[in-house]
């Protein structure tokens, strides 16, 4: 019996020929990663362990991305304490902000992470990477500390579970609602413990930022992992970024699936994650009308420069709903000067809406555009648990950039149909 | 390990074991203070120490944050049984040393406010009120050595041999 992608780049980063699922390995890290809100406590346990050297300075990534710039003094001193750290450690991936960008979408467009790559992440979407065709999955704070320290892993190998995207996307449909669509149908533990391998026609022709939002969410149906076979759009998007050796891994022909599943990507239209879970999933046309208070675009899932080109499209010469505080965060400072040279900022501010630098802020009620009491709002992030972007009793729905922009037109969920897409 | 239980059902997620607003700080008392305070306010007040929670399916589902761990053991919770674990919660726990149990028959059947003792040696949770046993399998061989080490640090230090 063959392998998959996953136990492919996990038997190669452990030593060995193979690796069946269930197995325990101490795999080698390529990259791992922390932000100002977990790599505080894995600093303090590397110290507190009285470790001197960080095993290799060029592969760990501190990025403050999660209440930075600053909100208040003690993010400040955890800000600082990644700062401090990094000069120590003469480490040569530190993005101070103003070089920064949600660590997500900055990385893969740094060319930090490439294909083949076995990433390990203090954060839960780090996932997202698995859509170069890296094994990519997110720790807690010891994990990166004893990483820091070892440049290992402990990992239990995964099952995978495929899923087969048949067909085409059509009209309006983006990576974000094939991915809350499969969420919907297996639930948020619908691939605990498992890697999710997505696959078929309609993955084969989506745009690579579709495909970061789709691995980004895998963690929502509770995976370790998310990914998608490099080809020939994955070549091309790290043409000009990656710059060392990499290796493109495929699955065998014949290899294991814990499960299969089959979606019509043709019969997938715009989905919408209704409180306070993921897979509260429904065709956006099921529930158009809702009131809502605040629309934010952004995120690791929805803050690249496609997902603002779509949200620009809707809004250009519109206005947000005088009910709508409307909020669009590019994800990194590349995307955002991408966005003011091809006129989607001023596009943006002409309709009224607050344009932000890059941060993970309100996606986790941490700041610019936290929720009062009773509040809704509709947001391109990828969680909408019980007072996830503020007050226990504040509402989250999920959407595509495309929902999210022509509700904010609404004032209401309303569908992106209507004009056709470019 | 023995105490009360406090019930709580599935995917009991990060923000409602320690909403997002308090990871500015990573001191544990102040963590501790607001465990579980999306599902339930009140609950700081009423935890005593050695007290256990018992879930449902997928208990800290959602982010990387190891402050939820941390803010349930600072708390003074003894453990947790639960149908099943979200991952990153679980290797987190694992790797902090807050012990752990997955054991469906035990989550459904233990009460709010039971009385339960579990035995590591015996690998058996006992409800005292119900006075009913529950076997829970015992973790692979390379996850009780980090257990015993008393935590994945202490676990690489011993590798490193770091004095």
């Amino acid at each position: 019996m063959g392998m998959t992608i996953t136990e492919k780049i996990i038997a190669a980063h452990s030593g060995l020929k193979e690796v069946s699922p269930g197995q325990f390995v101490y795999a080698n890290v390529d990259i791992c990663l922390g932000n100002d809100i977990t790599a505080p406590i894995a600093i303090e346990e590397f110290e507190k362990a009285g470790i001197k050297n960080v095993f290799d300075p060029e592969k760990i990534v501190l990025v403050p991305d999660h209440f930075t710039p600053n909100k208040d003094i003690k993010s400040a001193q955890q800000s600082k304490s990644l700062r401090i750290f990094a000069e120590k450690h003469r480490l040569k991936h530190y993005f101070e902000i103003g070089r920064m960008g949600i660590e997500h979408a900055l990385l893969p467009e740094k060319g930090i992470v490439a294909p083949g790559d076995l990433v390990i992440g203090a954060d839960s979407h780090t996932c997202t990477y698995g859509a170069l065709g890296a094994f990519s999955t997110g720790v807690g704070s010891t994990d990166l500390a004893a990483c820091f320290a070892t440049g290992k892993v402990w990992l239990k190998v995964p099952e995978s579970i495929k899923f087969v995207f048949h067909g085409k996307v059509k009209n309006w449909t983006s990576g974000k609602d094939l991915i809350l669509y499969t969420i919907g149908k297996i639930g948020v533990d619908g691939a605990l413990y498992k890697a999710m391998e997505f696959t078929g026609s309609a993955i084969s022709q989506l745009p690579m930022d579709d495909r970061f939002a789709m691995c980004n969410m895998a963690i929502e149906a509770g995976a370790k992992s998310g990914i998608i076979a490099p080809d020939k759009n994955t070549e091309e998007y790290i043409k000009g970024r990656v710059t060392k050796k990499y290796v493109m891994y495929h699955s065998d022909p014949k290899c294991n699936y814990a499960k299969t599943y089959e979606f019509n990507a043709d019969e997938i239209s715009p989905q919408i994650a209704l409180p306070s879970l993921p897979e509260n999933t429904k065709p956006v046309d099921e529930v158009s009308g809702i009131k809502i208070d605040q629309v934010v675009i952004g995120s690791c899932t929805n803050g690249r420069i496609s997902d603002l080109r779509i949200a620009a499209q809707l809004l250009k010469g519109k206005k947000a709903h005088p009910s709508i505080r409307l909020i669009i965060i590019p994800a990194t400072q590349d995307i955002y000067k991408q966005a003011l040279q091809e006129g989607l900022i001023e596009t943006f501010i002409d309709a009224e809406a607050v344009v932000s630098t890059p941060t993970c802020g309100p996606c986790l009620g941490g700041h610019m555009g936290v929720l009062a009491e009773g509040e809704r709002a509709l947001s391109t992030t990828n969680r909408n648990f019980v007072g996830r972007m503020g007050h226990p009793r504040s509402e989250i729905y999920l959407c595509s950039p495309a929902v999210a922009a022509a509700s904010a037109i609404m004032g209401k969920i309303t569908p992106p149909g209507g004009t056709v897409k470019n | 390990m023995k105490g009360k239980c406090w019930k709580f059902g599935d995917n009991i997620n990060t923000d409602e074991i320690i909403p997002a607003r308090y990871l500015n700080t990573i001191d544990t008392k102040e963590l501790a203070a607001h465990c579980m305070e999306n599902a339930d306010p009140n609950f700081t007040k009423k935890v005593k120490a050695g007290d256990a929670i018992i879930a449902g399916d997928n208990f800290g589902c959602g982010s990387s944050r190891e402050h939820a761990p941390i803010a349930i053991k600072a708390a003074g919770l003894s453990c947790i049984v639960a149908k099943s674990f979200a991952r990153i919660f679980f290797r987190n726990a694992i790797n902090i040393g807050l012990p752990i149990f997955e054991c469906p028959e035990a989550a459904e059947q233990i009460r709010e406010g039971d009385e339960i003792e579990v035995s590591l040696s015996t690998g058996e949770i006992v409800d005292l009120t119900l006075k009913r046993r529950f076997k829970f399998e015992p973790f692979p061989r390379e996850m009780q050595e980090i257990i015993q080490a008393g935590g994945l640090m202490n676990f690489v230090k011993k590798k490193m041999k770091v004095a």
